[in-house]
């Protein structure tokens, strides 16, 4: 009983992190038909701004609510990825729409330059212009609105432009002087360490479960009901739906489209970098730490269906269970009378790589009888 | 009568709980020239999917020269003599007018025959003639991509006339076209009847009745009355359906 | 307007001259390391050539062709080294030795033999992507959800390799430049230079290859699978076997290129199966022109000639410059080099410069001018 526990919780952890992972890939590709292979890179980001949060908070000033950083990275992390998602919108996505293949291979351009960036750029610079975007992003909406009369509105843009670029300069150049680790372009991975409540585990019926998985199932379990909360009750998230289902005819009723496509890639994106936080929480974060969770999220896409978030999240938490009964070789322990043969068929994929393998199959051959996935679309909109 | 070449018999098509197609039983002679009207959602589209396999009945059966259709690809369907004409007009538009109808003429379809098999030169003759037929002659070598509107009608006409079916499933062949044009294509299609069975879905009453054929009409899912175009413009059932209550004053 | 046929047959002609002169000269110009470079890019244009057929032609973008270019890599590479291990104990390569592997795993058997090598080279990558695609394609699985399945199919398969030591050497992969072919060296100078002859051949045999297949109604029946899927099926044609075929001719134009990569880059590993190469492989095809095999060609060897020569000067900068690449070319070039060329591309240039005087803007005034085509 224990060991069906342990690994069902196991398993629980595994599919949170895909979830999390996934989720602002699906929601993505759900509404908008994009798939984002620069999601990865995403990730990345918000594993960065973990680490940097983090350095942050261990500066004297700080130092006393060291221990709440993690709360503080996930909103920043949210927010990097967002802002950096939504001027990828703007920039190169929107030039695409209708057509999913190109998206797919610019986004992977955008991807290959994210990270060279992060390699080739000292994190100090890049906090600065992350802080320059936020602002200057942020600014107008703070300013009063009798500020942009017709004459001046180009002046005050530039005004405020001008600000938050210097806002980040200056805390680009505080940030690599107080700390030096942020001041040197570096290819190595970091390490992200989590503040001491997290570390520990957490007993109940003689089990141990780790801290840190809770703290992600947690974290995943709010992102999703926050997402489902704002696509199925708030009217943005109708405006959302609305606009997926019928794009000119929301267009007609007054729906701006355009800020709908980037609310909707800014959500999707900032999810990422939530999703960058747990992950950062797992193991070390580096330039490439993105691309080994992103065919996970594929796999997920793929089996969950693009119909509903519901198949999301049963699919990552199918993966999650197999993958850790099979690849910690837990079958084997909670089922020791196993039949020769299958355990030796069982034996073969006990790795995680190999239980990948597995887990790549079993979705092929499931799609021979749910080529939709789980949860497909009816009617007579979907094409033949 | 004869043995029916095509039908439909008690088809129900429902999607989410939404019957698109409500008990709908329909026959159809051979060499037949049948004309099908219906308001918006009557389900006139969804009776053509389920005939062409692009939508599979919740229950009911289809037969066509007495076989069955149903869980046919729609590949299969088409290779039995069964062809469509798209609402929209569906053309290969990065092939040129020659290559769409050398797709809809050639006889083998499968794989290997088309790799190893003989040059198109060989259908030329037959794809020139589908061209003069439809006017397009000088446009052979036009991607279909460039072509108007009512051209694209036309030449998904040819292709369909091309494929040789035994019966051709038209869908809103006028819609788009001129007045000269859609006399030219209502004459064309009642040329096409006798050799061929001819299905006409389409809203312009004036092409139907220009069509001289009996007329079918659906209403939500179902035939609400068959008979000649003077006898159903007539049928008050009718013309509730598409005017709606008298008593509900709107038109 | 596109150009007249005439004019576009020159054009072609011309480009091919320009490729065959300089295959030709460039073993007498180039020195040995340098020919060795352009003969490993020449193998990627027949990779490349089968991304094209399948995304060019057919639509179907896959970013798993490193599975099956890896494949023909391990064929070739095991058979070098059975036959160059008759003398190490037991007769099978060291690296067996290293995992306790007494006996030759039975599927290496076959390999021994070079008339079955020859064949498994590109026989069995097009078996396993028409398994593949079968299995994709019978469901009617296409556009985003293809190429995200084959890019899981590729890490799957990355994974496996890279998991199995005691069967194909794992991580480290199979060397071949140590291993004998006739008594010579395979990584010699002079093996190197027959093997870029033999490799320009196969170029050449495979750019013949893949324009049979896109000849007349089959090459048309892959564009129009791409433009309308549903509506071919609805003519009697059935996509599902069409699209089978050409992703298993590019699975074996993969395994043949990636066979020929192998002997002249010294080693075979799983890094060949990575995400970036595949995906490179795309941006090569998109570059030079999609739905234009030369374009293919031309993109395949330019790209990596220049990749080479930037990671040479530059070693950062070159990440930067290829995901500038991907964004321009889907951006502002979708056509490809060759394709903006056939299409009037400089031509609308200049005149939009000012230079050269437009032209018309309806193509059809000048073809309802003529008279009838032909009777």
């Amino acid at each position: 009983m224990q060991l069906i526990i342990e690994s069902l919780f196991n398993g629980v952890a595994i599919g949170s992190v895909l979830l999390i992972a996934a989720l602002g890939l699906a929601i993505v590709f759900g509404l908008m038909g994009v798939i984002n292979l620069a999601h990865g890179e995403l990730m990345m980001l918000g594993a960065y701004s973990t680490y940097v949060t983090q350095l942050i908070f261990k500066l004297p000033a700080l130092k006393p609510i060291y221990n709440a950083y993690v709360i503080v990275a996930i909103g920043v992390a949210f927010l990097v990825s967002a802002v950096v998602g939504i001027l990828l919108e703007r920039s190169v996505i929107r030039r695409l729409y209708g057509n999913p293949l190109e998206t797919l291979l610019a986004t992977w351009g955008v991807s290959l330059i994210l990270q060279q960036f992060v390699r080739s750029v000292p994190l100090a610079y890049g906090t600065g212009i992350a802080i320059a975007l936020l602002t200057g992003l942020i600014l107008p909406i703070l300013l009063p609105k009798n500020l942009y009369k017709k004459n001046r509105a180009h002046l005050v843009k530039f005004g405020t432009w001008s600000v938050s670029a210097l806002i980040g300069v200056i805390s680009s150049s505080g940030l690599s002087a107080t700390i030096s680790k942020l001041g040197r372009a570096s290819a190595r991975n970091v390490d992200v360490t989590a503040p001491a409540w997290m570390r520990g585990g957490f007993e109940l019926w003689g089990i141990t479960f780790p801290m840190t998985r809770l703290v992600i199932i947690v974290i995943t379990g709010i992102a999703v009901l926050s997402v489902t909360w704002f696509l199925n009750r708030s009217v943005w998230g109708i405006r959302i739906r609305a606009v997926t289902q019928n794009r000119s005819m929301s267009d007609c009723l007054g729906i701006s489209t355009e800020t709908v496509d980037v609310l909707t890639f800014g959500i999707g994106s900032g999810l990422a970098g939530v999703a960058g936080v747990a992950i950062s929480l797992l193991g070390s974060v580096g330039p490439n730490v993105g691309g080994s969770y992103i065919v996970g999220c594929f796999m997920v896409v793929v089996l969950g269906g693009v119909g509903n978030l519901m198949g999301t999240i049963i699919a990552s938490f199918c993966i999650g269970i197999i993958t850790d009964l099979i690849g910690a070789g837990r079958l084997l322990t909670i089922w020791p009378q196993m039949p020769a043969p299958l355990a030796s068929a069982i034996d073969f994929f006990a790795t995680t790589s190999m239980a990948r393998v597995l887990v790549f199959a079993l979705i092929v051959i499931f799609l021979q009888f749910r080529p939709a996935g789980l949860f497909p679309q009816k009617g007579r909109m979907v094409e033949a | 009568m004869s043995k029916p070449l095509l039908e439909l018999r008690q088809i129900f098509v429902s999607f989410d709980g939404f019957l698109a197609l409500n008990n709908l039983s329909i026959s159809l002679q051979p060499g037949e020239l049948r004309a099908v009207i219906g308001p918006n959602g009557a389900g006139k589209t969804t009776f053509l999917d389920v005939i062409t396999g692009k939508v599979s009945p919740t229950s009911g059966e289809v037969l066509f020269k007495g076989f069955s259709l149903l869980r046919k690809n729609e590949h299969h369907i088409a290779r039995l003599g069964i062809g469509r004409k798209f609402q929209s007009p569906r053309v290969f538009e990065n092939l040129t007018v020659f290559e769409n109808l050398a797709l809809a003429v050639s006889k083998p379809k499968r794989p290997l025959p088309l790799l190893l098999g003989r040059n198109i030169n060989r259908y030329s003759d037959q794809i020139h003639h589908l061209m003069s037929i439809v006017n397009l002659q000088a446009r052979a070598s036009t991607t279909a991509g460039s072509l108007s509107h009512g051209q694209k009608q036309w030449l998904e006409i040819a292709m369909l006339v091309g494929q040789d079916p035994d019966m051709l499933l038209v869908d809103e062949p006028v819609a788009g076209l001129t007045d000269e044009e859609t006399e030219l294509t209502a004459d064309l299609l009642k040329s096409l009847a006798g050799d061929h069975t001819v299905l006409v879905i389409d809203h312009d009453m004036e092409f139907i009745r220009r069509l001289n054929s009996p007329v079918t009409v659906l209403h939500q899912g179902n035939v609400l009355c068959e008979g000649s175009m003077q006898e159903i413009q007539q049928n008050p059932e009718v013309i509730e359906v598409y005017l709606g209550r008298p008593e509900g004053g709107n038109l | 307007m596109k150009l007249s046929q005439n004019n576009r047959r020159l054009f072609k002609l011309a480009i091919g001259l320009i490729i065959t002169a300089s295959i030709i000269s460039a073993p007498a110009i180039l020195p040995v390391f340098r020919l060795n470079l352009l003969g490993r890019y020449l193998s990627l244009a027949i990779v490349a050539l089968g991304v094209d057929l399948i995304w060019g032609f057919a639509g179907l973008l896959s970013l798993g062709q490193g599975i099956f270019f890896t494949l023909g890599g391990y064929c070739a590479a095991m058979y070098l080294q059975l036959n160059s291990s008759a003398e190490l104990p037991n007769g099978i390569p060291e690296f067996f030795g290293l995992y306790g592997v007494q006996k030759l795993p039975f599927f290496w058997e076959p390999f021994k033999s070079s008339f079955f090598t020859l064949i498994a080279i590109w026989l069995i990558p097009a078996l396993v992507a028409g398994l593949l695609g079968f299995l994709v394609f019978r469901n009617r699985i296409k556009g985003v959800y293809f190429s995200i399945l084959t890019q899981a199919a590729l890490l799957v398969f990355f994974n496996f390799f890279n998991g199995q030591q005691k069967l194909i050497n794992g991580t480290n992969g199979l060397k071949t430049d140590v291993t004998e072919l006739f008594g010579q060296m395979v990584g010699s100078d002079s093996m190197q230079r027959y093997f870029f002859w033999i490799t320009a051949l196969l170029v050449v045999l495979a750019w013949i290859f893949a324009r049979w297949i896109v000849r007349d109604r089959f090459g048309n029946v892959l564009i129009a699978i791409r433009d309308d899927e549903p509506r071919l099926r609805f003519t009697g044609y059935n996509p599902t076997f069409f699209k089978t075929i050409v992703f298993s001719i590019a699975g074996g134009l993969a395994g043949i290129s990636g066979a020929l990569y192998t002997v002249q880059s010294g080693i075979v590993s799983p890094q060949f199966m990575t995400v970036p190469f595949s995906i490179e492989m795309v941006i090569w095809v998109a570059v030079g022109g999609r739905g234009t095999l030369l374009g293919a060609i031309l993109g395949a060897v330019v790209i990596n000639y220049t990749k080479s020569l930037v990671s040479e000067a530059l070693p950062a900068s070159w990440m930067f410059i290829q995901g500038g690449l991907f964004i321009l070319v889907v951006t502002a070039l979708p056509e490809g080099v060759l394709g903006w060329f056939q299409n009037d591309g400089p031509k609308n240039l200049l005149s939009r410069l000012g230079i050269a005087r437009p032209i018309s803007t309806y193509p059809s005034l000048e073809i309802d001018g003529k008279e009838e085509v032909k009777p």
